[in-house]
This record gives structure tokens, sequence and C-alpha cells, in this order.
């Protein structure tokens, strides 16, 4: 009976240790600034966060990449974040609509939508109408995520019917079924293209057909540090912040 | 252990410490469910139950689950009892390996799977070139993300009751006379029935709510790969209110299966096992 009462106590011991572990790391750090960004943003929100940090040593970004949409949907059940980068206006507009957004967003990047595939083009696709062919494995974003909104948008803009061997989650993991093989070809954005350099090839799309995504980004309502988060948004406007996005392959506004 | 005791004596014997544990891990478990009954917009529930795409995923949920709980069964109770019965060197090696895809995020599995079994993976080059099989984004790529990650739960819960039966018993009908094969159906197998139900409901329940091993290796098509779980997170994003109550119909038919088999079936385990012969 003794030992199973010291059993029981340690056991407590450990839960609220675990509790009050969990409740230190959420306090430290005043001057943290916690983004929310939209998947295709991960490689340049990463540098761009390393470049604001240099530039002020106090304050540290935490990053939350996934899709827009899921975003949305983490911060609309209270998610603590003080900035939010989305890949389209539409998911921005919820977030506005729910009164989640401090004030107007501004738009400070803009990408376009290039058709990945294989190194070397071996299926030799050229345009997007060469995407109906029934043989090619083509992969592309739920019609629910901004990339595969555009995809849907695209194919309607060219005239075709696409049909695609599955609808992913985001656009990180279109480019993923390209660069492993299982995929032959996906529709994603120019930037995901370059940042999958050497294990994937893009193929350009007419701008006849093409849609030109607009990045929004905007201070949450509910920013814990907001001094910080327009810092942030003031370094992402800003020629440093341009400059690296550029780098990843975006369009200025 | 071994004596048979009324539950009720059982049940009265159990300190009040516990039983406050006992209470909130219970709560635990129920509030989210009452979060999400809360939250269901039951006026609409209708609408979202017989729309089509909800009831394409259910049906192949429930297909690719029952697959992969069959494929789990016919190659995990051999496992088990390889595991259980037989000692050979790296035998515990062996036995990690095959529960490492518990632990293992679904989603590496899912892309361990395509180095394996993909168009260009280990394995799959040689299926897709000699027999023209490739598995990703088919329905078959997701009853084999799903056996990946449920077969485990059969396989220990059938290696622990193999382990706790009495060899002796086997042995008797071995020497009875009884060929291995007629022993395992006969003896071993009906002994042990308990345990792999238990471990049988237990992959059915892990494959129904896989999630990130089958969006990864087998994609999201609708009719084709597109199972329950991934429906309700796919519409979590643009149609929380569908989603909850999707959620809740997944929640109502495990939870009719769990009952039902605990009344039937489970009764047994704990008590000595009889056999028989």
């Amino acid at each position: 009976m003794r030992r199973c009462c010291l059993g029981v106590v340690a056991v407590l011991t450990v839960v609220t240790a675990c509790a009050s572990g969990e409740s230190s790391s959420r306090s430290g750090g005043d001057a943290d600034v916690t983004v929310f960004a939209a998947a295709s943003l991960t490689a340049a929100f990463t540098e761009l966060g390393e470049a604001f940090s240099a530039a002020n040593p106090d304050a540290e970004v935490t990053f939350n990449f996934a899709a827009s949409s899921e975003l949305v949907a983490q911060i609309n059940q209270g998610a603590p974040v003080d900035v939010f980068a989305s890949a389209d206006a539409t998911n921005m507009d919820k977030l506005f609509d729910a009164g989640l957004v401090a004030d107007d967003p501004v738009i400070f990047a803009t990408n376009v939508a290039e058709i990945i595939v294989e190194p070397g083009n071996p299926r030799g696709i050229t345009e997007v109408s060469d995407l109906a062919d029934g043989d090619l494995v083509v992969v592309q974003c739920a019609p629910e995520v901004p990339c595969g909104s555009y995809a849907e948008l695209i194919f309607a803009n060219a005239g075709v019917s696409v049909t695609p061997a599955s609808f992913e989650e985001n656009v990180k993991s279109v480019v993923t079924k390209v660069t492993l093989g299982e995929a032959d070809a996906g529709v994603v954005y120019r930037t995901d293209v370059l940042a999958a350099s050497d294990d994937a090839d893009g193929v350009v799309i007419a701008d006849d057909v093409n849609v030109v995504a607009k990045y929004p980004i905007a201070l949450t309502a509910n920013a814990a540090n907001p001094d910080g988060a327009q810092a942030f948004v003031d370094f992402v406007l800003g020629p440093s912040g341009q400059q690296v996005l550029a780098d990843f392959g975006f369009g200025s506004t | 252990m071994r004596k048979q005791r009324p539950q009720r004596s059982r049940r009265a014997a159990l300190p009040l410490p516990a039983l406050i544990l006992a209470g909130v891990a219970v709560a635990f478990f129920a509030l989210p469910l009452v979060g999400l009954l809360w939250r269901a917009p039951w006026s609409n529930a209708w609408t979202y139950l017989t729309d089509d795409a909800a009831l394409t995923a259910l049906r192949l949920s429930l297909v690719t689950s029952l697959c992969a709980t069959a494929i789990s069964i016919v190659f995990g109770v051999p496992l088990a009892w390889l595991l259980a019965r037989v000692a050979f060197p790296g035998r515990g090696a062996v036995r990690a390996l095959c529960l490492l895809s518990m632990v293992l995020p679904p989603v590496v599995g899912g892309v361990a799977l395509f180095f394996a079994l993909g168009r260009r993976g280990l394995v799959g080059q040689y299926l897709d070139e000699w027999f023209g099989i490739t598995l990703p984004f088919t329905t078959a790529g997701v009853v084999v993300a799903q056996t990946f990650v449920a077969m485990p739960f059969l396989v220990v819960t059938v290696e622990a009751a193999l382990r706790q039966l009495d060899p002796r018993l086997e042995e008797a009908s071995r020497t009875l006379g009884a060929s291995r094969w007629y022993t395992f159906r006969r003896v071993t197998l009906p002994a042990i029935r308990p345990a792999l139900t238990a471990g049988a409901v237990l992959a059915w329940a892990r494959a129904l709510g896989e999630f990130g091993a089958t969006i990864t290796f087998a994609g999201n098509f609708p009719g084709t790969t597109q199972t329950m779980p991934l429906a309700v997170y796919l519409s979590l994003e643009t149609n929380p209110e569908e989603a909850i109550v999707l959620a809740l119909v997944m929640i109502a038919i495990s939870f009719a299966v769990l009952v039902g088999l605990r009344d039937r079936w489970f009764g047994s385990i704990g008590r000595p096992q009889q056999v028989v012969a």
C-alpha cells in the first residue's frame, strides 16, 4: 500500500512538472513575435526571420507554416499569433470578417503559378493543356487551399479538364510528390520550383492563362506583442525584406 | 489474477484516490466529445450526412479499414506467434522493428512507404516495371498505409496472449497426435480468441482514424483515396460545421462497435483461459 502511494506521488510529481514546464516556456521572452505564414513562404520567411532577428537582436521570430486556410482555422480557434501572412485574399478576408485582424491587410508580395515537373522534364510537358493527358500522374492542391483554387482557375482559363491523382493538403506536398518521382507534374508556385532547385524543373504557364497570387500580411487583433509584430511587418515591406523575397522568386507589389 | 471474483467486490475495494484519478481520466476523454456535440450544427446535420461526398468517404473508410484489419490478422497472428514462441537470435530487434510504425510520425511513415513501395521505391519500381502495379494514389495504397500503422496493435495484443498461454496445452495436443496446424487451429486460436478480437478491434480503430500516412502515401482523391479523416480535415478549413458532423459519424460508428464487442467478446479477458480440446 505504501509503495502504491509512493507511485501515485511520483506520477503526480511528473504530471505537475509537465504542467509547470509548459507554462514557464510560454511566458518567456516578451519580445517574441509569432508569425503564421502560408506554406509557400516557408523558405523565404525563414531567411527573412533570421535577417529580422539579426537587425533586432532582442526579438525572436517563431513561425508556423501551413496552408493559409488551415492557419485561418487555427487562428479562429484562438491560436496565439501576432502576424498572419496569407497566400490569397480569400483567407485573409475570412479573418478580417471574423474581426481577428487589427488593421487593413497590405499586399507584400506576388507569386505566379508554374507547372512543376521532374528534373529534365522527361514527359515533355510544355503547356497547361498537356496536363489533360490521362497517362500523366498530375497532382494539385485541394480546392479548399489557395494553390488549389488557383490551379482550378488556370485549368478553366486554359479550357482544359484535368483529372488529378490527388488533391494535396498544401503546396509543399505537391512538390514532394513530384520530387519523389511519384507524380509526373503538379501545379505549384514559381517560388516552390525555385526552392526545389535540382530536384525539379518548372514549366512556365502562359500569362494569358496564369493567375497572379497576391500575398496580404496583417497584424492580428489579439497580438500579444503588437509592437514587435508591427516591426516585423515593416521589415517585410522594407527594402531588406523585399530583397529576400525577390531572392526566392517572389514578385514585388 | 487467477482467482475469479465477482465484479462488484473488486469495485468496492478501489481506494478513493484511484477513483478520483480514474474520474479525471474519464472526464479528459469525455469532454472533447461533449465539446463536439455542443458545437454540432444539429439543424443542418442531416444535409451534411446525406451529402454524396460524405457518404463516399464513409464507405471508402469502412471498406479500407476492414481490409486493413483482415490483412493485419492474416499476417499479424503468425508474426505474433513467431515473436512469442520461436526463440531466434535478434528476436528483440525484430519485434522492435515490427512495432516501429506505432511511434513513427504517420507522415514520415507515408514518406518511408514511398521509398519502399512508391513508383521509384526499392521494391515499388519493380512492381511497376514487372507487373504494372503502382500503389500511390490508389485505394490499395490506402489499405497499405492503414495496415502499416494498424497491424502492430494486433501483434502486441496477440503476442501478449500467446505468452500467457500455458504451452502445456499445445504440447498435450501434439502428444495426442494432432498436427501443428490442427493444434494451432483447435487449441491455440480458441484460447487467444478474446485477445485476437481485442487486437483486431484496436487495429481496425487505428486504421479507421488513420490520417498522416494515408494522405502522404495514397494522396487525397474523392472516391479512391479520400477517407473520412481526410474529408474531415479538409472540410475543417472551409466548413467546420460539416467537419464536426462527419467526425461525429466516425465516433458514433466506432463507439457502437467498441460497446457492442465489449459485452460479447471482451468479457472473458482476464479470466483463466478455457480450452475445449
